[in-house]
Parts: C-alpha cells; sequence; structure tokens
C-alpha cells in the first residue's frame, strides 16, 4: 500500500480550516448548551411539577433520539422555519446546542440533587432565602461535582459535532469526506481527520484536568 | 415565645404528629425524649418551619408560621437550629461558616461580621480554628462551630435535634458544657435528646413523646423520678 502523503499536504488548507470550524460549532455548541442546559437543569427541580413537565420532555425527547435525526430536523426544518432560509453552520450550532443542553440540564439536576440537603435546611435554617441557599451553600458545591461531567460532555460534543458533514457544513469530517470523493481514497483522509479530533479531544481533556486540579485544591 | 396548638402533621398518609400542643416561655430550656421514630425531629422541624405543617397553629415570636403570607425567614433568623448532623458548609472556613448568613440575610458589615464570629468562636472554644475547614474538625469541634453558627444571628429561641447523638462519647462532654452555658444565659431552648443527664441538670420541663403524642411532661424531677404513665415508665426504664 503507498500511503499519499502528498495528497493529505495538498489538502492541509481545507483540514486546517474544517478544524477551525470545527472547535468554532463546538464553543458555540458548549456556551449556548451550558447556558440553555442550566435553564432547563432548573427547570426540572423546579417544586411545581406543571413546571418541570415541559423540561423533561425536552430532555427526554433529546437523549432519547439520534443526533443525526435532529440535525436533519434542525437543518431541513426549524432553521427555515425560522429564518426562511437554513445555513450549515448555524443549523449544525443549534442542533449541537439543543442536544448537548439536554444533557447538560441532567448534569447540573444531578449536580444540584447530589448536595445533601442538611446543607439547604441548614442555610434556610438560618433565614437565608431559597435563592440566597442555592446561591452560597448549593451551587458552588454542585458546580465543583459538575466539572468532571460537564468536561465528559464537551469532548463528547466535539467528536459529535462531524455529525454535522450530512449537512454539508464545511467542518473537519466534511473535508475527510471531500477528499476521500475526489481522489478515492480511504485511509489517507480518514486517519488525518481521526488523528485532529484525537488531538482536540486530548488538548480538551488536560485542560480539564488543570482546572479540576484548580478547583479541588482552592 | 412559642405556643403549639393542636399541630398535626402527615407524610403522606402516614401521620406522624397527631395533636400536639404545648406552650413554651421566655428563657425556658425544654427537653424532648421518647422512642425512636416517635416524632420528636419532625416536632422540632414544625417550629421553624422546616417541615410543612398539615393543620394547627405555631406561634413563633408572636407571628403565626402557619400562615402562608408570612416571610417565614424572618421568623427563622430569630430561631437557630442546631442538627445532629453539624450540616456546616463544607466549602467555607469556620469563619466563613459563621459569618455568612448574618453578611448576606442581614446585611451586616464584613467587619461586624467577623468580630462578632471571634467572639462566639470564643465563647465555643475555637479560637485558633477559625481558618480551618470543617473537614478539618473534630465532631465535637463541628457542632461547637454549628452552635456558634446560629448564635451569630442573634436569635431568640435555639432548637437542638440530638446535637450529641453523631458524637464519639469522649466529645459529647464539651458539645453540653457550651449548652448548659447558653442555658445559665437565660436562652430560650427546645433541646431533643438522648442524654437523661443534661434534661435532669439543665431543663425546666422535659416532654416525653411517644407515637405522634405528647404522653406526659413535667420538671425533669417530678417525670423521671415519679413518671405517671406505663408509657413513661417502661421508656425510662430502658434508658436511666
Ligand atoms: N420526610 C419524611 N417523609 C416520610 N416520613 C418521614 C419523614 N420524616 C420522618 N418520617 C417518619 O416520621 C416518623 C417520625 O420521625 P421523626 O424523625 O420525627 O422521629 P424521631 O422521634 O425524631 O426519631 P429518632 O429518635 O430516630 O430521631 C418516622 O416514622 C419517620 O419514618
Ligand atoms: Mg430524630
Amino acid at each position: 500500500m503507498n500511503f499519499r502523503f502528498d495528497l493529505i499536504a495538498e489538502y492541509a488548507p481545507f483540514f486546517f480550516q474544517g478544524t477551525l470550524v470545527t472547535i468554532g460549532l463546538s464553543l458555540g455548541a458548549i456556551a449556548i448548551g451550558t447556558i440553555l442546559g442550566l435553564f432547563i437543569g432548573i427547570g426540572k427541580i423546579a417544586q411545581n411539577k406543571f413546571i418541570r413537565l415541559p423540561f423533561s420532555w425536552y430532555v427526554t425527547f433529546f437523549r432519547g433520539t439520534p443526533l443525526f435525526v435532529q440535525m436533519l430536523l434542525v437543518h431541513f426544518g426549524l432553521v427555515p422555519l425560522l429564518i426562511g432560509d437554513t445555513n450549515g453552520i448555524i443549523a449544525a450550532i443549534v442542533a449541537l446546542s439543543l442536544n448537548s443542553a439536554a444533557y447538560i440540564a441532567e448534569i447540573f439536576r444531578a449536580g444540584i440533587q447530589s448536595i445533601d440537603k442538611g446543607q439547604m435546611e441548614a442555610a434556610r435554617s438560618l433565614g437565608m432565602s431559597h435563592k440566597q441557599a442555592m446561591r452560597y451553600v448549593i451551587l458552588p458545591q454542585a458546580t465543583k461535582r459538575m466539572i468532571p461531567p460537564l468536561g465528559n460532555e464537551f469532548v463528547i460534543l466535539i467528536k459529535e459535532s462531524s455529525i454535522a458533514a450530512i449537512i454539508a457544513t464545511p467542518e473537519l469530517m466534511y473535508w475527510g469526506r471531500a477528499m476521500q470523493g475526489q481522489y478515492y481514497i480511504v485511509w489517507e483522509p480518514y486517519l488525518t481527520v481521526a488523528l485532529i479530533y484525537l488531538v482536540l479531544t486530548l488538548s480538551l481533556s488536560k485542560l480539564l484536568s488543570f482546572v479540576e486540579r484548580r478547583t479541588t485544591t482552592g | 415565645m412559642i405556643q403549639v396548638k393542636h399541630l398535626k402533621k402527615s407524610f403522606g398518609n402516614l401521620e406522624v404528629l397527631k395533636d400536639i400542643s404545648v406552650d413554651i416561655k421566655e428563657k425556658e430550656v425544654v427537653c424532648v425524649i421518647g422512642p425512636s421514630g416517635s416524632g420528636k425531629s419532625t416536632f422540632l422541624r414544625c417550629l421553624n418551619k422546616l417541615e410543612d405543617i398539615t393543620a394547627g397553629q405555631v406561634i413563633v415570636n408572636g407571628q403565626d408560621i402557619t400562615n402562608p403570607n408570612l416571610d417565614i425567614n424572618k421568623v427563622r433568623q430569630e430561631v437557630g437550629m442546631v442538627f445532629q448532623q453539624f450540616n456546616l458548609f463544607p466549602h467555607k472556613t469556620v469563619l466563613e461558616n459563621i459569618t455568612l448568613a448574618p453578611i448576606k440575610v442581614k446585611g451586616v458589615s464584613e467587619q461586624e461580621a467577623n468580630e462578632k464570629a471571634l467572639q462566639l468562636l470564643k465563647k465555643v472554644g475555637l479560637s485558633e480554628k477559625a481558618s480551618s475547614y470543617p473537614s478539618e474538625l473534630s465532631g465535637g469541634q463541628k457542632q461547637r462551630v454549628a452552635i456558634a453558627r446560629a448564635l451569630a444571628m442573634n436569635p431568640k429561641i435555639m432548637l437542638f435535634d440530638e446535637p450529641t447523638s453523631a458524637l464519639d462519647p469522649e466529645m459529647v462532654g464539651e458539645v453540653l458544657t457550651v449548652m448548659k452555658e447558653l442555658a445559665a444565659e437565660g436562652m430560650t431552648m427546645v433541646v431533643v435528646t438522648h442524654e437523661i443527664g443534661f434534661a435532669k441538670e439543665v431543663s425546666d420541663r422535659v416532654i416525653f413523646m411517644d407515637g405522634g403524642y405528647i404522653v406526659e411532661e413535667n420538671t425533669p424531677s417530678e417525670l423521671f423520678n415519679n413518671p405517671k404513665h406505663e408509657r413513661t415508665k417502661a421508656f425510662l426504664s430502658k434508658v436511666l
């Protein structure tokens, strides 16, 4: 077998652009997904059952259906409905954000509910409102516990962003497929793409374990 | 100071408090004893509405806490509570544990809160632990910090739910000493406890609960030496 490094070199600028798009999609989805997820997570632990219900449905839907299907629904359905036209980058960010928000909501919920009930009771018995107790007592403790699973979710998000290739978002995987289509070769494009994803996910993991160490000793 | 009138409390179908009426006067120290599951904790937790009250009335400092329009946070500022499991805030230092509520709830300045906290730490004998974290303290030390934390709000009433039950025997004394001092200073106290010695020595009145009722209440010497009800006698014969 003759491994065509020359063709990889030729495609390097596209892989570079694709990597930037992948990073952009992931960062965008992490930011939006986290904010949305926090909101949904808080909704899911509301005291009122009827307030909780739509948030539960949201999480059930997005965790119970494939991202592949969600991506197509958003690209061909939701985005055109909202802005009249569709766009691979916008659709990918929206789909990834909506999807990761469901997982992040569960991480927030689990983190908050993992804090011993006695903490809330002690805070309330001192005269703090529910909001104050959340802010000064529960959330600071819960946040520490959320960092590892959140990091995990961000790593998954980077990998899953590759599904955006099927709606022609010009991210990393898209250029891998383009290269295969152009030269009828398999190993060169996909091993290159795999390697770049690996570098991205490993860097993020390293960064997260650094953050984790900082917050546990702080 | 606290008036409880026909208090009832159910968890779902389980009626835990069946008909509790009791009056607690200012500066009175009341101990609550009784077998496990008799509703002692639930009763105490109804006094600051940590549990929703199913029926009846609870009046604390003249305010009816069963009134849904009442700002319960205001009432709780005047009612300190100490838990069996301490419930210190693990992410905060001892000093921050004590100053958090005065600063955030009462709006006391940080400096003033710190001064008061140090004064309270001295009182409970833990001045040197101000910058430690709860995980670095023994059980007895944790409970003394928890008492200081409650006192920092200047409460008029202190509620204790088995404050020494989670402690190793050698640490029980240090916590009881702090509580005795507090009683001597005239704090109104309601103490759920298994420490019969403490109840005898410190309390003005002992309430014996069983099966969700107050079976008998009396001065400690009468209740312990001369119990009237069979159930009280049976219970005391096991614990004395
Ligand atoms: N949140 C709750 N939900 C359901 N049942 C509860 C709850 N809290 C307490 N109970 C039940 O209420 C009854 C009284 O409980 P409580 O904790 O008041 O008893 P206690 O007298 O304090 O007992 P102990 O000496 O073991 O602390 C028990 O049967 C208990 O199982
Ligand atoms: Mg109890």
